[in-house]
């Protein structure tokens, strides 16, 4: 069975116990995604499959047959940063770094939702077009913890990293 | 993990097959791998139903709405229709999980999710509904989380979802295929059972049998609200939920279609309480008198006492909010 990980096509032939998280690590040499707890509560392996975030460790390698991945190694490049990598540099966006490549992969995916008018629970309405404020910011990024703390931070990046598009896209 | 065989069915009659020998399904897989890994789950067979055709939100001859038992979370709650004819369902996956567990966990799973009870999801723990004949650890253990209602001497557990409560205020139906070929269909406030003596059986699901889809009935109208009080603002279980659609028929409730989570081993309704809001003038002694209704046969454990009054507050307020405001 085969998947596509960053544009590149990758084969599957291992025990159908594999995680999708261990097989980027372990199978492909990907460790930019991380394992934190393993269990769907932290978002550390959280990663882009056919562009919808996904917890990578409660997903089976052989499920994703014939699905697209990316991961933080395919988001930028170290020269030229993807506008939301350069934020969270810029706005200290955590300390030790080990949920950044989560959040970053789960920010991705919430700038894609909320393009496509995806409300959440604290959205008033359930139907209007979706602003992305601080408090959505909070909310949608639940699934995402920093141990560090660099919450506020992570907010203040995400933020100028949506007005930066929004005015590259203008 | 315990190993298993991965196996992908032909068509929905040999999943049918493979899960009537005992066989697993999975979809999402956002609680069944999270338990096989724990190993409160150990299935030696794995039918990945991914790709059996069971996607899509279609209308019905009747005015609903059928919801493919394989559409995901997220893509029910941005369902433009759901969102304008059935907000209380929106409403109720928006409060559950996070953006990344909705968006791979399916209509038919989350029905299918299992407790959190601490004691079934940890296998050094005695629990009646993991490993019958075991006891129940949660009885004189720790219980905040644990059942108010409907609980029996061999499970205290309860259903720890939100989209199912929506559902049942909504008179869903579940869309189920038997091994043969036939289908049923079961009301959503059927489908889970209380624990009994067989806590082990979480729903009226037999061996075979793989949930095709949810059937919502015409749009209710009225006034759709999900409220669900819990430990944090994000990312957490009920302790106490509600769903209600209430339609006013001038000053006067017409009709009050309730539903609770975190009270019992399933979502919990009462057609007495319904019954005794038809037809009266809202108020808070009104509201109080179904309160009380509800609450007569609630019992605590110990350390899930408080649910009992936070159940009336939340009935309370939900009320209040729905019929506009009474005081």
């Amino acid at each position: 069975m085969q998947l596509t990980i960053n544009g590149t096509a990758h084969e599957f032939t291992g025990d159908p116990r594999t995680s999708l998280l261990d097989f980027l690590r372990d199978g492909c040499g990907l460790t930019g995604t991380k394992k934190g707890c393993d269990h769907g509560q932290c978002g550390a392996c959280t990663v882009l499959v056919n562009g919808q975030r996904v917890n990578s460790c409660l997903t089976l390698a052989i499920m994703q047959d014939g699905h697209a991945v990316t991961t933080i190694e395919g988001i930028g490049t170290p020269d030229a940063l993807d506008p939301l990598q350069a934020a969270f540099v810029r706005h200290d966006g955590y300390q030790c770094g080990y949920c950044t490549p989560g959040q970053i992969c789960s920010a991705k995916g919430m700038l894609a939702e909320a393009a496509n008018g995806w409300a959440s629970f604290v959205s008033d309405n359930l139907e209007g077009q979706v602003e992305l404020s601080a408090e959505e910011i909070r909310e949608r990024m639940s699934g995402n913890l920093c141990r560090c703390g660099a919450y506020s931070n992570i907010v203040d990046a995400i933020t100028e990293a949506m007005q930066a598009e929004k005015v590259g896209a203008a | 993990m315990r190993p298993f065989q991965y196996m992908r069915p032909e068509g929905l009659d040999h999943a049918g097959q493979l899960l009537r020998d005992g066989a697993r399904p999975i979809a999402g897989g956002t609680n069944l791998l999270d338990l096989m890994k724990l190993e409160v789950e150990a299935p030696d067979r794995l039918v990945d139903i991914n790709r059996l055709p069971l996607g899509g939100i279609a209308p019905t001859d009747d005015g609903g709405v059928r919801i493919g038992a394989l559409v995901t979370n997220s893509a029910c709650a941005a369902d433009l229709q759901i969102r304008r004819d059935y907000p209380v369902l929106a409403r109720a996956i928006l409060a559950g999980a996070t953006f990344q567990l909705r968006n791979m966990a399916t209509t038919g799973g989350n029905l299918c999710q299992r407790t959190r009870c601490y004691y079934f999801t940890n296998i050094d723990q005695p629990c009646n509904k993991r490993q019958p004949g075991s006891g129940c650890g949660a009885i004189g253990g720790h219980n905040r989380i644990h059942a108010i209602l409907g609980a029996s001497d061999a499970c205290i557990a309860t259903y720890p979802g939100d989209m199912a409560v929506a559902l049942a205020a909504l008179h869903a139906d579940v869309e189920i295929e038997r091994p043969d070929g036939t289908s049923r269909t079961v009301p959503v406030r059927t489908f889970h059972r209380l624990p009994g003596d067989t806590p082990d059986l979480d729903n009226v699901l037999e061996a075979g049998e793989v949930i095709t889809a949810v059937i919502l009935p015409p749009p209710a109208g009225g006034t759709q609200l999900y409220r669900k009080v819990r430990d944090r603002s994000s990312y957490a279980f009920a302790l106490v939920s509600v769903a209600a659609v209430v339609r006013m028929d001038g000053d006067t409730i017409g009709s009050a279609a309730l539903a609770f989570g975190g009270l019992a081993h399933k979502p919990w309704h009462d057609p007495r309480v319904e019954q005794l809001l038809a037809g009266q003038r809202p108020s808070d002694a009104l509201f109080h008198q179904a309160a009380d209704l509800l609450l007569e046969d609630a019992e605590g454990q110990g350390e899930n006492d408080f649910k009992i009054p936070l159940t009336r507050r939340t009935l309370l307020a939900s009320l209040r909010e729905a019929t506009g405001g009474a005081a």
